[in-house]
């Protein structure tokens, strides 16, 4: 191993990348797209369901309601409508996603019997949205309801039997301190560093091949092991500057509440880091074609990170074989590890499981791809 | 160096298979030190295995060979230490600019830091690069890239130098220049081996090795080659139509070859073929025009196509 080999080759690696438009979009366009894409796309929160409101009563006790729909910020109203064709309108132009319709003889009914029906109805469309917009009124009504019926009880100085009022039970739909997106940022980094980290190298050795300078290269007395690590240098810390900026995203954009150490969370990303590029390199010694190793790279980053790494699908909530999947797949440790950092404030001596799963991962990754490159045609 | 009073390049039995293909057949070679040889022979003859094969870039299938005194099986990293080699395709780097090359492969080679800068100097003005240090490689004509490959092989100061067909696809002045570049090396005791497939170049060389099918069919310096190899005196006849004529005179007795060259043939005749206005009444009866044949000196082309033709006939009835 020859240091002045070794700088050679991360010079030559680092102006290459710097003259070449595609790689540098890799290193530097494609993370701050993906954290927004990721970032917002992909968190299960929705506040302000647009909400279209019937009332057909319009008394005091019906605009009690409609005020605790907009109070609660998960809805906000776009359409106040006085006819029942009306909503039909407003749902087919995409003004709202759900209505409430509040009867004419809404207040008679609650003060006479202590429960009165609202009709909602939701445009299903977004399946996903519709339940979660579903949960969120059928909290608003729940709160609702309790006042109601404690105020009906004082009233008439009973107390009511359970299923008096609408019977609910918000606690499968809806959770009101939930953020989601707490959860999800993290694994976005991890995500994202996986992506771009093997893109880039996995690019490296098929270039030299397909554009005929690997045969120059070879025939020179530098050794596998000094191509290897020239090459990941200048990938190494573009990872990490990809790291710093994802993280800063996390932290000053998203708001995501960072508990632990920076230290802890430089040397977790530096060892993922190292086994991203590793992979890629891998990938890259094995394929010569330059399409073929980034499509290869795609496949084996994307994949484990998104379905297996935990990242937006509990790896707790998986069957049994597919939970045993996720301890051979790199990037669980790592979300792992940024949750613990983010959340809760882990320390290394907290993170030794999945710390020791990702070293595992580095050494095995890094000793193939050392072994990998042959300097032969 | 080890070895330092051997032969630059040593092969014995040197054999490259791939699969049912023998690219290199039982190859011998020695080129002594500070010669200029030339690898002839036509394309797909097994030239540019060969010189892979003793760059380390291929491992043979068997045989053995030695470079500058180390064995390209066992010690190839010593012998890359102790080569420059240049590819038939470009493969310098075409993002980076001349300096950055230079820079480049100095670093790999690990030229000593105090001849760098008089090394790089060397090479920029070798290429004839002046005042285009910073231009990207990729912006460069045919015979400039080639010349700054040549400058990129030779920073480290290697006693042997693999030039795989340097000069094809360079225009004629170009290839001037390079071959004197060539010579310029030569005289500071590099061994040089190039490979061509023009068959003029090779009267730049010390020592022309003939190669066919993956085989060495002729070794020696140009008029050797020249002088002693025809078995018989060579002809040119003006004849047509051409084919006809080669047909017509192949069966003949005491006419040892026939093949065409450009617009005519070259015949080489025996002491026992007819006269000249015989031939020339023969090929009449086969409806031919022809002129008298007319003696010439021989070329390395004819040497060479009677080898081949030679060895053909060998190999078919072996």
């Amino acid at each position: 191993m020859n240091l002045r080999r070794l700088l050679a080759m991360a010079l030559k690696e680092a102006l290459q990348i710097w003259r070449d438009p595609r790689s540098l979009a890799v290193a530097l366009l494609m993370p701050l797209m993906q954290m927004a894409i990721l970032g917002y796309g992909v968190s299960l929160d929705i506040k302000h369901v647009p909400l279209c409101v019937y009332d057909q009563e319009n008394s005091q006790t019906s605009r009690a309601v409609v005020d605790r729909f907009i109070s609660s910020g998960w809805f906000s109203v776009s359409h106040v409508i006085t006819r029942y064709s009306g909503i039909r309108r407003a749902m087919d132009r995409g003004a709202c996603i759900a209505t409430i319709v509040i009867p004419v003889n809404f207040s008679r009914t609650l003060s006479a019997t202590g429960s009165a029906p609202i009709q909602a109805i939701f445009d299903a469309t977004d399946v996903n949205t519709t339940n979660i917009a579903l949960g969120y009124a059928q909290g608003v009504v729940a709160q609702a309801n309790a006042d109601i019926v404690a105020q009906w009880d004082a009233a008439h100085g009973v107390q009511s039997s359970a299923d008096s009022g609408v019977q609910l039970d918000p606690t499968v739909w809806f959770n009101e301190t939930l953020d989601s997106r707490y959860f999800i940022i993290p694994g976005v980094v991890a995500v994202i560093l996986a992506l771009v980290g093997a893109q880039l190298t996995s690019l490296t050795i098929s270039r030299e091949w397909e554009r005929g300078t690997m045969e120059q290269l070879i025939s020179t007395p530098i050794s596998a092991l000094e191509v290897m690590l020239g090459k990941l240098i200048p990938y190494f810390l573009i990872g990490l500057v990809d790291a710093t900026f994802c993280l800063s995203v996390a932290i000053f954009w998203f708001d995501v509440p960072f508990r632990g150490e920076i230290a802890t969370l430089f040397v977790t990303t530096a060892l993922f880091n190292l086994v991203v590029l590793g992979i890629g390199y891998l990938i890259s010694v094995r394929i010569r074609s330059q399409l073929g190793a980034s499509q290869i790279a795609l496949l084996v980053t994307m994949l484990p990170t998104t379905l297996l790494s935990g990242y937006t699908f509990p790896i707790d909530q998986m069957p049994a074989p597919i939970r045993a999947l996720t301890y051979i797949v790199y990037p669980r440790y790592y979300v792992t590890i940024l949750r613990g950092i983010f959340l809760k404030g882990s320390g290394l001596s907290d993170l030794w499981g999945p710390m020791i799963g990702l070293s595992l991962y580095a050494a095995g990754i890094i000793w193939l791809a050392a072994r990998a490159f042959q300097k032969r045609l | 160096m080890s070895a330092s009073g051997g032969p630059a390049v040593l092969a014995e039995a040197l054999t490259k298979k791939f699969g049912d293909f023998t690219a290199v057949d039982h190859l011998d070679l020695r080129i002594e030190r500070g010669q200029v040889i030339g690898f002839l022979g036509p394309n797909g003859a097994g030239k540019s295995t060969t010189i892979r094969m003793l760059c380390g870039l291929l491992l043979p299938t068997s045989g053995r060979a030695s470079v500058a005194g180390f064995d390209v099986g066992r010690e190839p990293e010593a012998v890359r230490e102790h080569i420059g080699y240049m590819s038939q395709k470009f493969s310098l780097y075409g993002d980076l600019t001349v300096r950055e090359n230079l820079r480049f492969f100095g670093g790999i080679y690990r030229v000593r830091r105090e001849d760098f800068a008089e090394r790089m100097r060397f090479a920029i003005s070798m290429a004839g690069l002046e005042g285009r240090q910073n231009a990207l490689v990729h912006t460069l004509a045919g015979g400039w890239k080639q010349r700054l490959a040549l400058g990129c092989a030779i920073l480290h100061r290697p006693p042997v130098l693999f030039l795989d067909e340097p000069t094809s696809g360079v225009e004629p002045e170009a290839r001037r220049q390079f071959w004197d570049l060539i010579h310029d090396l030569a005289a500071e005791h590099v061994t040089i081996l190039v490979s061509t497939h023009y068959m003029d170049e090779a009267e730049y060389c010390n020592q022309v090795a003939l190669i066919d099918r993956g085989t060495l069919i002729a070794m020696g310096t140009p008029s050797e080659l020249r002088g002693h190899r025809l078995s018989g005196q060579l002809y040119e006849l003006r004849c047509s139509p051409l084919g006809g004529a080669l047909k017509a005179l192949r069966g003949v007795t005491g006419v040892v070859e026939a093949a065409i060259f450009g617009d005519r043939l070259h015949v080489v005749l025996a002491e026992n073929a007819p006269a000249g206005a015989d031939i020339r009444r023969l090929l009449s009866e086969h409806g031919i025009q022809a002129d008298l044949p007319r003696r010439i000196m021989p070329s390395l082309e004819d040497v060479f196509v009677q080898l081949v033709s030679r060895g053909a006939e060998h190999r078919v009835t072996a």
